[in-house]
This record gives structure tokens, C-alpha cells and sequence, in this order.
């Protein structure tokens, strides 16, 4: 049975051995990918076939992985459904007539439904967690740095990492030790052995929280729907029969996290994809009148309606006479947010609430309304403000419906969080 | 402006420039693609980064930096610790990305100045900032003009060519210093080692003018910022040389002046320059104000910059250098002028003059091979290949081997005319100094075959001398020493 995990089915083969040989992995679908067309879920890109690699496409090559084939995405990254794609919507394996979440949808319906072993998403505000917590699976969103980036097509290039999608911590865990690691295409990756931590993610996979000092922020708690509080309690009660601990923080500033998220993605976003203008990509011809009026009808044409929303309001907040009073409100607010977790973290090895505030909606539900939908996001983007390391594992159910569990740790604190998200799954 | 002022034509002039320098490095500013592109296939200098390939992501360059790093040092400018990128959004089909990778509120040099002579007078502009960017592509329009083209085609070779912009504050009062400046920039640039002057379009310049009350120009020279503000000033585009400066600007000043003076008032407007027709010409679209919605780059991380100012040497700048060949070689300020005008011209001369006498040096170097090029409308880069045989022509002077005249008119000409080496020249004209006693017969001859002449020289007539030079010169081909002939002769008659 096919939920549209898929833009483009393919088999790339790895190399004959290494520590990935003999499985599949699944990449979404705007991390490039040499000879095989990478569409980021747009009209735009549709018959875009980039002439390079992206660096963790390399590496799981090298890796020995077989590459299963890019999979279905919202457009350029923008969106928590995988609803905004071009190529139509994907299903929730785990949860029928159901979204997968989103933007990295595809890749977590691909692993739920057992269409690959493992997959790469790519984390802006959510888009690895929100999918694997929605599907039942594990997502990682590493430290920002920690993966190469080269070869990512960029939605809001400040905030964004690669990461793993995989049915297990420790598989998730595997896979992130293949990609992880400086690259010299990408000039803010980061050596983790330099930076306080080290590259083995699979040990940590351990289960073991004896000791283990949880800090719950309760704003990322108390607003969440009530089936979903009430499997996050139950999961970190049986953390602490397992000999963790936890006691109860406050970040004041994640109040303003979503509106300062989407300030500075939606800037971001709108010089990203402005090279997007038809002259290379997307349709060039045919039409009268000036450059400017000719790459108008160009994007006018190529985009869906939530990239030229994003696009549009990001352009006014960097405008002249309102960039102090948007673009650069919300960086002052991303600084207070990284203080904020600083401040927690000094007196917890991890912080976790539930990963979405909510179960998976119905296909076709929240499309009419964005910020609903912008504000499910409120307990993943303060992690991608804070540029920190955060994990999805599955916690249980409401109603039938997959809840996620998030894990966030410090910077290069990739282990602490696998080895606590591995006592639950 | 006063009425009184615009009648009496008391005007004064006010330039400030923005010249864009193309660094010379060996790869782009942001990937690994060669910068030596030359007459290349179009795109063929090209890879994911240049051509803005989505993914693809900047990694800076720091032999770009370590050129910015030393330009800031030569014109004496303020480093900060840290220097960052920013993003400048706009649309434009040379543009791989449609922004422009560019420093905005963290330049690599601010505040600096720049020194230079103009008619003999030495005078400073100041260096409001200067900055790195990344050079676009280039487009070639089809069948027309960039508004009538049929169609256009873009070139990415160019693309990613690290250029530094230089912003100078509005301190010219004159199109003569904007191209002196210029001059003596691109000369310090070389002198860095991070500049061809060569390379097509290397230089390119923005020119602002604007005509204010003469009254309004302070004794130091200054202008109060509110007048420069109040006056409209017209941007001048597409400026490639400093010569083409100077023209420009001229026209420019002529025409805003008349306009003036017929009580028109000058439109703040961009004009381009017209360099084969000799005009500025009104670019019509109306300017509106731009708004390039700068932000900082985050794919580059703030660079820390301090110590690489302490850390990277530059060379002996022509200042300094002009200075040390009057002391060192006891040269005149024109002659230490002439020799220091590019590295290379000063370069050689201190081999020369290592080797032999340094007045003879300067002679060679400055006036006879420097002469004879202009003459020609060469440069000296035109015989780098052949400073040896310059070098072997002035040791032939030196060692008396021949004489001054010949080697100037005949051999330096020969040589750069015919492309011959000196010696074979020497050889094949027979230049070379002839022997004592070839002289001395060429002297009993001359005496014997002109007893007239001989008996006029007793008699007290100065003419019959120099007749009889002649006669020796004649026999000997040239090649004896004039001075030598007439002393031999003075000995035999007397
Ligand atoms: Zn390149």
C-alpha cells in the first residue's frame, strides 16, 4: 500500500561495505543528489537535476547505504503536513487519514511503512521531529553545525540541520554517526570532539538513566492537548522508576519563540529562494515585458501559496522601516531564547517535553489555517533558535494516535539525549 | 547656492568616488574555480558555489581576506576584531543568487586615507570604507542594447571574483585629482601584489558630483555635511580607467555647471558614461531609492581579523620608496618619481643600479628605455621577458664598450624595434668601441690626407678641427670616442 512517501523512486548504490552496507535509506527530497532530479516538493523544481552530491549523500554512499529514493516533502521545507507539496499529500502509515507531519513527512512515513530501513529529513523549526513524532519513530535534530548542509537546498539556512529518521534510537543513533562531522563545503559545521563531545552515538544507545536529571519546562507542557500531557507524564514517570529524575524549569522567552521563528525563517527564506526567479529553474519563456515583471510571472507561476506567503512576509520584514521593529526584534529574541536554555541546561543533562502539542490531524484539516498550524510548531522551533541538539522517540499513544517525546540536550550533547531517549524505545 | 555666487560663476566642485578592484587570487572569493579566466569558453570557470546552485554554499576564501587585510594596511585604515557578511537582495539575471554576498556594517577597513600628488602638489583623500564582495557574471545582450536586445546571455566565469569596493569621501575638487588618485591607487594596489591593472575590468568607478557655493568650502577645504546633503548630485556610472574619469567627470562638471549658470536645476539622477562618444548620458529610469534589505549572511561566520593585520607583511610602498632612491641613490625627486611609478619600474631600476653606476641606472631606466616605450606606447610589462638584454646593453655603456649615443639611437631602438639582442646589434652595425691604434692610425690619416685642413688649423680657424673629427669619425665608423679623437689630434698638430 503506497502513502505517497515518494517523489522519486530510485536505487543509488553505496559503496560494497561499511557500516550502513545492505540498507536502505530514504533522503528527502531537497538534499541534492547527483543525476537523480531533487524537487524540494515544488513545480518549480520539478525537472531540476542538480550535477553534485550534497556532502551527506556522499557519506552514505560511502557508507555502504543503498538509496531508496527522495521522498515527499512540503514545498521548500514550509509547512508541518507535507500538505504543501506539489506532488500531492503523503499518509501517516501509523495513523490512517492522518498527516505524517511535516516538512520531512515523506521519509518518516517511508520508514514507518517499512519502504526503507532509515531516512535523512532536515530540521528547521521541527521538520524531523514533528514527522517522527507523528508517524511513531525516532528523528534526531543535531546541534547546528554538526552536519555538513552542503547540498541542502536552503528554506531558512541559520536554523537548519540534516538529521536522521529510523524505527530505533540507536539506528537513528547509527546513522547519525555517518553524516556527522566537519566539512570543508560548509564553513559553520563543527568538530564535536572540539566542542566538548565525540561521534559515538550508537554506545549511547544504552538505556541507561540511573542518575539521569530531567528538566520539564512547563510552558511546552501545560498547553498541550490533554491525551498528549497525559502519555508525556506517564513516559517520564517510568524514567524515573528507571532511576532518572526530574524537576520542573522555566523558560519565560519561548513565549515569543514562534513569532521570532517565523520572522527570521520567512527573511531568511525570501533571499534563499530568490534565485528561483526562471531563468534557470522553473519556467523561463514566453513572457512579455522586463526582467523584473518576467521572473514575477516566473515565481508567480512556480511557487504554492504557502512559499509566496512566507516569501512575501519575510521581504517586509527585512524592508527598509520595518526591519528594526520585525527582523531585528527577533533576533534579540532568538539570543534571549539561547539564554534561556543555557540557564535550564546548567542544571538538568536534558531538557524534554512533549515533541507536537498536538495528535496528528486529519489530511486536508489545518491547511486553511496557518497560524494554527504555525503554532503547532511551539515546542520545536525554540530548539533550532537555541541551535541545540534534540530528539523525537515515541512515547505512546492517544486514542490510536502516535505521541513523540522531545529530548533536548546542550550543544555537541548529542549522546546525553540518544542515551535518555533510548529508555523508552 | 547664492544668486551671487551661480552669476559670478563662484562655484565649487564636489566628487566623491566608489571604485570596485577586482583582487588578484588564485581562486574565487567563495569556491575553489580559477579567477584566470581570460577569453575562456563562457561557464566553463564554474562549479555549484559560483553558479549559485541551490544547496550550494559559500566557504571564504581567506587569500581574498589577506588582500583586503593589506590594502587596509596601505592606506592606514582602522581593522576591526571581527568582520562579518551580510546579504544584498537584488534582482538582477547576473546575479547567480539574486543577492549579493557583501560586507555592510562590519567592513574589513574603515577610516583610512590615501595620499597622492597632483601637478606636483601632495594632497589626501580620506577613505570613508572598503570592503569585500563577490563579483557577478557578466551578460552579453544579442542583437542590441540591454533595452533592445533580442535576447541576452549570461556568462559566470566572472562570477565570485573576489573585488574589494573602496569608498572615498566626497574630498575631490577636481576631475584632475579624482584621476591622479586613481592612478596612484592602482599604482599602491600593484605595488601589494593583489591587483592587475591589465585584467579587463579590473577597475571600475562610481563618481558622485555635485556643484556647491564656492563660499561654502572651509579653509582646510571641508564642506559641511548639510550642504552636501542639499545639493543635488548626480551618480556617474560605468567609469573604467582614470583616464576615463577625468573625462567623465569633466563633461560632468561642465554640465551641471551651465545648467547652474542658465538657472536650471541639476536632477539627482544616475548617468552612465559614454566613453566613445565622450558624454555622460541620464539613465532616464527614474531612481527610486533601493532598498537591498541587507542581513547578515549566516553560511559565513564572523571572521576574527584583528591579528591578521600584525601577522601579514606588505612591501615597500612607492612613498616610502621614492624616498629611500633620493637618500640611497641620491636620485632628484623627479627622476625617484618616474622610477617608483609602478614596482616593476622601480624594481628593475634596483637591479640595474646594483650592478653599475646608479645615475647610469636612472638614466637608462627612467629617461632612455622608459622614453624609447612611451614612444612606442609600450610598457615596460610589454619587455619583461627582455630585462636581461636592457641589462647587458647598459653593462656595453658602462664598461665603455660602446658609446652612450649609439647605444641609446641605435641599439636600444633596434632592439625593440627589430627585436634583436644588443650584441648582435653591436655586431651587425659594428658599434664597437674601436682599438687605440686603429684610432691613432685613423688620426695620422686624416692628417695626412688633408694637409689644408691642417694648415687652416695652424692658422687659428676652430672650424678645421672639427673637420678633421669628422674625417676620423668617418673612418672609424662611429665607434671612437669623439672627445678621445679631438684630444689625439690636438697631440699630433701641436
Ligand atoms: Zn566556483
Amino acid at each position: 500500500m503506497s502513502h505517497n512517501a515518494y517523489i522519486t523512486e530510485t536505487t543509488i548504490e553505496g559503496a560494497d561495505d561499511g557500516p550502513l552496507a545492505g540498507r536502505t535509506v530514504a533522503v528527502k527530497d531537497n538534499i541534492s543528489t547527483a543525476d537523480v532530479r531533487t524537487t524540494c516538493g515544488s513545480a518549480m523544481l520539478d525537472d531540476y537535476v542538480p550535477p553534485y552530491d550534497a556532502t551527506v549523500v556522499s557519506r552514505l554512499k560511502d557508507a555502504g547505504a543503498t538509496i531508496a529514493g527522495k521522498t515527499n516533502m512540503d514545498e521548500f521545507g514550509m509547512g508541518t503536513t507535507t500538505e504543501t507539496s506539489a506532488f500531492g499529500p503523503t499518509e501517516n502509515p501509523a495513523a490512517e487519514g492522518r498527516v505524517p507531519g511535516g516538512s520531512s513527512g515523506g521519509s518518516a512515513a517511508a520508514v514507518a511503512a517499512g519502504e526503507a530501513d532509515l531516512a535523512l529529513g532536515s530540521d528547521t523549526g521541527g521538520s524531523i521531529r514533528c514527522p517522527a513524532a507523528f508517524c511513531g519513530v525516532v528523528g534526531i535534530k543535531p546541534t547546528y553545525g554538526l552536519v555538513s548542509r552542503y547540498g541542502l537546498v536552503a528554506y531558512a539556512n541559520s536554523l537548519e540541520q540534516i538529521g536522521p529518521i529510523a524505527p530505533s534510537v540507536e539506528e537513528a543513533a547509527e546513522l547519525l554517526e555517518v553524516i556527522a562531522g566537519p566539512d570543508e563545503h560548509d564553513g559553520t559545521t563543527r568538530d564535536a570532539a572540539e566542542n566538548g563531545g565525540n561521534y559515538d552515538y550508537a554506545a549511547a544507545a544504552d538505556g541507561d538513566v540511573d542518575g539521569l536529571e530531567i528538566g520539564i519546562p512547563t510552558e511546552l507542557v501545560d498547553d498541550a492537548d490533554e491525551g498528549v500531557t497525559e502519555v508525556f507524564w506517564d513516559a517520564i514517570a517510568d524514567l524515573e522508576s528507571k532511576g532518572a529524575s526530574y524537576h520542573e524549569v522555566e523558560l519565560p522567552s519561548v513565549e515569543h519563540a514562534v513569532e521570532a521563528y517565523y520572522v527570521i525563517a520567512m527573511s531568511e527564506a525570501s533571499s534563499n529562494l530568490a534565485r528561483f526567479d526562471g531563468v534557470r529553474y522553473g519556467n523561463s519563456g514566453g513572457y512579455d515585458g522586463n526582467w523584473n515583471e518576467t521572473f514575477a510571472k516566473a515565481r508567480e507561476e512556480g511557487f504554492g501559496e504557502e512559499v509566496k506567503r512566507r516569501i512575501l512576509l519575510g521581504t517586509y520584514a527585512l524592508s527598509a522601516g520595518y526591519h528594526d521593529k520585525y527582523y531585528k526584534k527577533a533576533q534579540d529574541a532568538r539570543a534571549w531564547v539561547k539564554q534561556d536554555f543555557d540557564e535550564a541546561l546548567s542544571e538538568a543533562d536534558v531538557l524534554a517535553s512533549p515533541t507536537m502539542p498536538v495528535p496528528p490531524m486529519k489530511l486536508g484539516e489545518s491547511l486553511d489555517d496557518p497560524l494554527k498550524m504555525y503554532l503547532a510548531d511551539a515546542n520545536t522551533v525554540p530548539i533550532n533558535l537555541a541551535n541545540l541538539p534534540a530528539i523525537s522517540v515515541p512515547a505512546g499513544e492517544t486514542e490510536d494516535l502516535p505521541v513523540g517525546l522531545q529530548f533536548v540536550g546542550p550543544a555537541f550533547g548529542e549522546q546525553q539525549i540518544i542515551r535518555a531517549a533510548s529508555a523508552l524505545a | 547656492m547664492t544668486a551671487k555666487a551661480v552669476e559670478s560663476g563662484d562655484l565649487a566642485t564636489v566628487i566623491g568616488l566608489e571604485v570596485h578592484v577586482q583582487l588578484e587570487t588564485e581562486t574565487k572569493i567563495f569556491c575553489g574555480c580559477s579567477t584566470d579566466v581570460e577569453d575562456d569558453e563562457p561557464n566553463t570557470h564554474t562549479c555549484p558555489v559560483c553558479l549559485g546552485l541551490p544547496g550550494a554554499l559559500p566557504v571564504l576564501n581567506e587569500g581574498a581576506v589577506e588582500a583586503a587585510v593589506k590594502i587596509g594596511k596601505a592606506i592606514d585604515a582602522d581593522i576591526p576584531e571581527e568582520t562579518t557578511f551580510h546579504r544584498k537582495n537584488y534582482y538582477y539575471p547576473d546575479l547567480p543568487k539574486n543577492f549579493q554576498i557583501t560586507q555592510y556594517d562590519a567592513p574589513i577597513c574603515q577610516d583610512g586615507e590615501l595620499e597622492f600628488s597632483v601637478e606636483g602638489q601632495r594632497t589626501s583623500v580620506g577613505i570613508r570604507r572598503a570592503h569585500l564582495e563577490e563579483d557577478p557574471g557578466s551578460l552579453q545582450h544579442k542583437g542590441g542594447s540591454i533595452d533592445t536586445a533580442d535576447y541576452t546571455l549570461v556568462d559566470y566565469n566572472r562570477a565570485g571574483t573576489p573585488l574589494m569596493e573602496i569608498v572615498t569621501r566626497p574630498d575631490f575638487r577636481s576631475p584632475d585629482e579624482v584621476r591622479a588618485f586613481l592612478a596612484k591607487l592602482e599604482e599602491v594596489l600593484e605595488y601589494l601584489g593583489v591587483f592587475d591593472a591589465t585584467r579587463d575590468g579590473s577597475l571600475r568607478v562610481d563618481a558622485n558630483l555635485s556643484i556647491v557655493d564656492a563660499e561654502e568650502v572651509s579653509g582646510d577645504g571641508t564642506i559641511d555635511a548639510s550642504v552636501l546633503e542639499d545639493a543635488n548630485r548626480t551618480e556617474v556610472k560605468n567609469i573604467s580607467s582614470h583616464k576615463g574619469a577625468e573625462k567623465a567627470l569633466a563633461y560632468e562638471e561642465t554640465r551641471q555647471k551651465n545648467a547652474i549658470s542658465r538657472g536650471r536645476a541639476v536632477e539627482q539622477e544616475t548617468r552612465h558614461w559614454d566613453e566613445s562618444k565622450g558624454i555622460t548620458l541620464s539613465m532616464r529610469s527614474k531612481e527610486e531609492e533601493k532598498d537591498y534589505r541587507y542581513f547578515r549572511e549566516a553560511d559565513l561566520p564572523p571572521l576574527r581579523v584583528s591579528h591578521w593585520k600584525d601577522e601579514i607583511p606588505i612591501p615597500e610602498l612607492p612613498d616610502a620608496r621614492r624616498e629611500r632612491f633620493q637618500s640611497e641613490y641620491g636620485l632628484s625627486d623627479e627622476a625617484a618619481s618616474k622610477l617608483t611609478s609602478t614596482k616593476q619600474v622601480a624594481d628593475f631600476y634596483e637591479d640595474v643600479a646594483e650592478q653599475f653606476d646608479p645615475d647610469l641606472a636612472a638614466t637608462w631606466v627612467a629617461d632612455n628605455l622608459l622614453g624609447e616605450l612611451n614612444y612606442r606606447d609600450m610598457l615596460l610589462t610589454d619587455v619583461a621577458d627582455r630585462f636581461d638584454e636592457v641589462t647587458r646593453l647598459v653593462e656595453l655603456v658602462a664598461e665603455e664598450e660602446i658609446t652612450a649615443k649609439n647605444a641609446r639611437e641605435t641599439v636600444l631602438r633596434s632592439m625593440l624595434d627589430d627585436e634583436l639582442d644588443p650584441d648582435t646589434i653591436v655586431e651587425q652595425e659594428g658599434l664597437g668601441k674601436t682599438g687605440e691604434d686603429e684610432v691613432a692610425a685613423a688620426v695620422t690619416e686624416a692628417i695626412e690626407e688633408n694637409p689644408d685642413a691642417v694648415e687652416d688649423f695652424h692658422a687659428g680657424e676652430d672650424g678645421a678641427l672639427n673637420f678633421l673629427v669628422g674625417q676620423v669619425m668617418q673612418k672609424t665608423g662611429g665607434s671612437a670616442d669623439p672627445g678621445q679623437v679631438n684630444q689625439l689630434l690636438r697631440d699630433e698638430l701641436t
